[in-house]
């Protein structure tokens, strides 16, 4: 039986983590690296870094990131920020990346998403959706962090990304992104109801309960949260126990 | 011992490379290349696979004499070569994914669909997934049945001969996630990504 999946996300800046684990164990707490060393060693199914570097300068930070994590976690590696080119997809899969995740870009142009999965394969093609509810059951896209609307509706888009070979949607309520109160369930229910690929929870993790809604109630094949293991208020290994003792079936 | 990882620029070997260097450490040497004559004369061949079977299928057969060398090491000699996803998928006489594709027809068999029970299922077939041994498998050796590998693909190897079969997996249906026959071993799954476990499968091979 395939398991669900449990993905802890870093957040990296000019190539340091600013969102990140802070166990005293830590020699560098703003180590990548390091950090995701720790999350693998731990059981996590996959690692995920959001790059947030504003500048182009920068980018090159990541690369060397991904190039030396990839040297040490032998899971999936999926890396997000910034990608907006053929070149920039393979200088990350040359680097170690297992998967890219493309959020912009694909709002701007969908035709990227079909170029990019006909020459890396869906398999490593994530499209990162950024949704705010805008009415009942209305949610729309939003880019730049959810400052830019949009106008494009968050159900029809994830149909669109997934026709054009997106082989995962990643799905960040950006209501809910901070907030600790939760996955925006219904939501995730509306995209994973409409569409036929694997679909990764974001954005307002507090609690392992609300872990067990994305699954659950909400249908994401993973789910993903970052300050909940970040601060060592759980460790992955809590999470996988919680969630198994309530018959959500997890990789232990 | 020599090994070399077939670079057919199929797609992201990146994670294939850095896994056996990190096994093959101090006892092993690695070669990544697609020099036909390297090829011939090492001890191990390890074919990586990403992509559709039928881009993997063209990219083999742009590099003048790799198909015929794989062949006559592999299925003439017997020495030992490993398949990984679409590696392994390849070793089929016939694949589906973007248009009818002609394989190696090293053991036979198609590649088709996995059947999501009409989207019951999610496509691709992605994460992590128990597999169920069949038969006494040597990359198997000290490995657990019902190990978790990781998993991503939405295209199925159906061998006709079910002997081959050393491992399934459960997802829609049962799928075929490892073969072997004499020296030939293939994987669904892939071992570079799956944790210590997937890093001891690729022990066992580059032990053999």
């Amino acid at each position: 039986m395939l398991k669900n999946r449990i993905i802890p996300c870093l957040d990296v800046k000019d190539g340091r983590v600013v969102k990140g684990i802070n166990f005293v164990e830590l020699k560098d707490a703003g180590d990548p690296v390091e950090q995701a060393k720790i999350y693998s060693d731990g059981g996590a199914d996959e690692i995920c870094f959001l790059d947030i570097t504003a500048s182009n300068e920068n980018r090159e930070t990541i690369i060397d990131i991904v190039r030396k994590t990839a040297k040490e976690c032998f899971v999936p590696l999926t890396v997000g920020g910034g990608v907006r080119t053929i070149q920039n997809i393979t200088d990350l899969l040359l680097a170690g990346a297992d998967k890219v995740s493309i959020n912009t870009a694909a709002v701007k142009n969908v035709d990227f998403v079909k170029e990019a999965s006909k020459k890396f394969g869906s398999q490593c093609i994530v499209v990162a959706v950024d949704a705010k509810k805008v009415s009942d059951n209305k949610w729309e896209v939003f880019t730049h962090g959810g400052r830019n609307k949009t106008g494009i509706d968050a159900v029809e888009f994830a149909k669109k990304v997934e026709e054009n070979g997106a082989g995962e949607i990643l799905l960040t309520s950006m209501d809910k992104d901070g907030t600790k109160s939760g996955y925006d369930v219904d939501l995730l229910k509306s995209i994973t109801n409409n569409t036929n690929i694997p679909v990764i929870a974001s954005g307002g993790v507090g609690t392992l309960d609300h872990l067990y809604d994305g699954i659950v109630k909400g249908g994401a094949s993973a789910v993903l949260a970052a300050s909940i293991f970040h601060y060592g208020k759980y460790k992955i290994k809590d999470a996988k126990e919680y969630l198994n003792s309530k018959n959500v079936s997890v990789r232990l | 011992m020599n090994v070399t990882i077939v670079d057919y620029q199929s797609g992201n070997i990146s994670s294939v490379i850095n896994s056996f260097t990190e096994v093959a450490k101090g006892k092993v040497n690695l070669e990544v290349t697609s020099d036909v004559n390297k090829i011939k004369s090492c001890d191990k061949i390890v074919l990586p696979g990403q992509g559709s079977f039928k881009s993997c299928v063209d990219s083999l057969n742009q590099i003048k004499g790799l198909v015929d060398t794989l062949k006559e090491f592999a299925i003439i000699n017997k020495k030992p070569l490993l398949g990984i996803c679409v590696g392994l998928q390849m070793f089929a006489d016939i694949g589906y994914e973007e248009a009818e594709t002609k394989g190696l027809g090293w053991i036979s068999g198609k590649v088709s669909k996995i059947d999501n029970q009409k989207g019951k299922f999610k496509l691709p077939h992605i994460g992590w997934n128990e597999i169920e041994i069949q038969k006494e498998s040597k990359i198997f050796k000290d490995i657990k049945n019902k190990s978790h590998m990781y998993f991503v693909h939405s295209y199925e190897f159906i061998p006709e001969d079910k002997s081959v079969i050393s491992a399934i997996t459960n997802y829609s249906s049962k799928i075929v996630c490892s073969v072997e026959r004499d020296n030939l071993f293939g994987t669904q799954f892939h071992p570079e990504k799956s944790d210590k476990i997937g890093l001891k499968v690729i022990d066992n091979f580059l032990k053999l």
